[in-house]
C-alpha cells in the first residue's frame, strides 16, 4: 500500500481540473492505497455544509481523509462546526508532517 | 527532531498568487523544525527573490509607504532564511537562470543563487520528498 497526499488549493467552481483531483484520490483509495486530500485556499469553500462538490462524496466514500486547512477556513469565514460531515481541520503542518515521512505528495 | 531535506519547486510569480502565501507558510514550519529545506524558482517564481522589489505608499487610500506596510516576497525569504539557519537547518534558494535572464530579474538578494534544471533534478535526489507547486 502506497500514502499519498493530494493537495487541491481551487474550488470546483474556479476550474474543472479540480474534479479530476477528486477522482484521481478516489481512483487511488479504491485500489487499496492511503490517501489524504488536503484542502487549502478556495479548495476549502466546497466543504461547507450544503456545499456541493461533485466527486468530493465519492472519494470520501471510498476511504479518502479530507482535510481541511484551519487558517484558509478562518480566513473565509467558516467555522470548525460548519464543515461537512467527514472533513476535519487541520494545520498546514500536516502537510509538512507527510513530507518529512516520504509520503507521495501531489499539488493538483 | 529528525532532520530532513525537502525540495520545493515555485512557478508562481510574486504578488499574484495566493500558492505563493502558502507556499511560504510551508517553508516556515519547516524552517522552524530546522529541516535542509531547498526551493528551486522557475519561469515567474524567480522574481521571488528580486532585490529591487520595492514597497510603496496607496495614495487612494491616503496611506504612506510607512502605513502601508506594503509586504515584500524578497523580505519574506530573507526571513525564512534567517529562520532556518536559527533553527539548525538551511534555506538554499536556486533560481533558473534562463528564467532569471528573460525577466531581466538577476538583481537577487543575498543567498539565492542562480542554475538550470540540472541543479533541480540534483535537490530531488537528495531530498526526501520534493512538492512542484506550479502555475494553474
Amino acid at each position: 500500500m502506497t500514502e499519498y497526499l493530494l493537495i487541491e488549493s481551487r474550488s470546483p467552481a474556479e476550474s474543472g481540473d479540480v474534479a479530476h483531483g477528486y477522482a484521481l484520490a478516489a481512483a487511488l483509495a479504491g485500489q487499496g492505497d492511503r490517501v489524504t486530500l488536503f484542502l487549502v485556499q478556495n479548495g476549502v469553500l466546497c466543504v461547507r455544509r450544503g456545499a456541493r462538490a461533485e466527486g468530493l462524496e465519492s472519494a470520501i466514500r471510498a476511504g479518502v481523509t479530507v482535510l481541511a486547512d484551519d487558517f484558509s477556513l478562518r480566513e473565509r469565514g467558516i467555522p470548525a462546526d460548519r464543515l461537512a460531515a467527514q472533513v476535519a481541520p487541520a494545520p498546514l503542518e500536516a502537510v509538512i508532517d507527510r513530507l518529512a515521512a516520504g509520503v507521495k505528495t501531489l499539488w493538483n | 527532531m529528525q532532520t530532513r531535506t525537502l525540495t520545493f519547486v515555485l512557478m508562481d510569480a510574486p504578488f499574484e498568487s495566493a500558492r505563493t502565501t502558502t507556499a511560504m507558510r510551508l517553508l516556515d514550519i519547516a524552517a522552524r523544525r530546522g529541516y535542509q529545506l531547498n526551493v528551486f524558482a522557475y519561469e515567474g517564481a524567480v522574481g521571488l527573490t528580486f532585490a529591487r522589489q520595492a514597497a510603496h505608499p496607496n495614495a487612494a487610500h491616503g496611506r504612506d509607504v510607512h502605513e502601508e506596510n506594503h509586504p515584500l516576497p524578497r523580505d519574506w525569504i530573507s526571513a525564512l532564511m534567517e529562520s532556518a539557519s536559527r533553527n539548525g537547518g538551511a534555506l538554499r534558494w536556486v533560481n533558473c537562470g534562463l528564467c532569471v535572464d528573460e525577466r531581466g530579474v538577476g538583481e537577487a538578494i543575498a543567498g539565492a543563487a542562480r542554475g538550470s534544471p540540472t541543479d533541480l533534478w540534483q535537490l530531488a535526489e537528495q531530498s526526501d520528498n520534493t512538492l512542484v507547486i506550479a502555475t494553474k
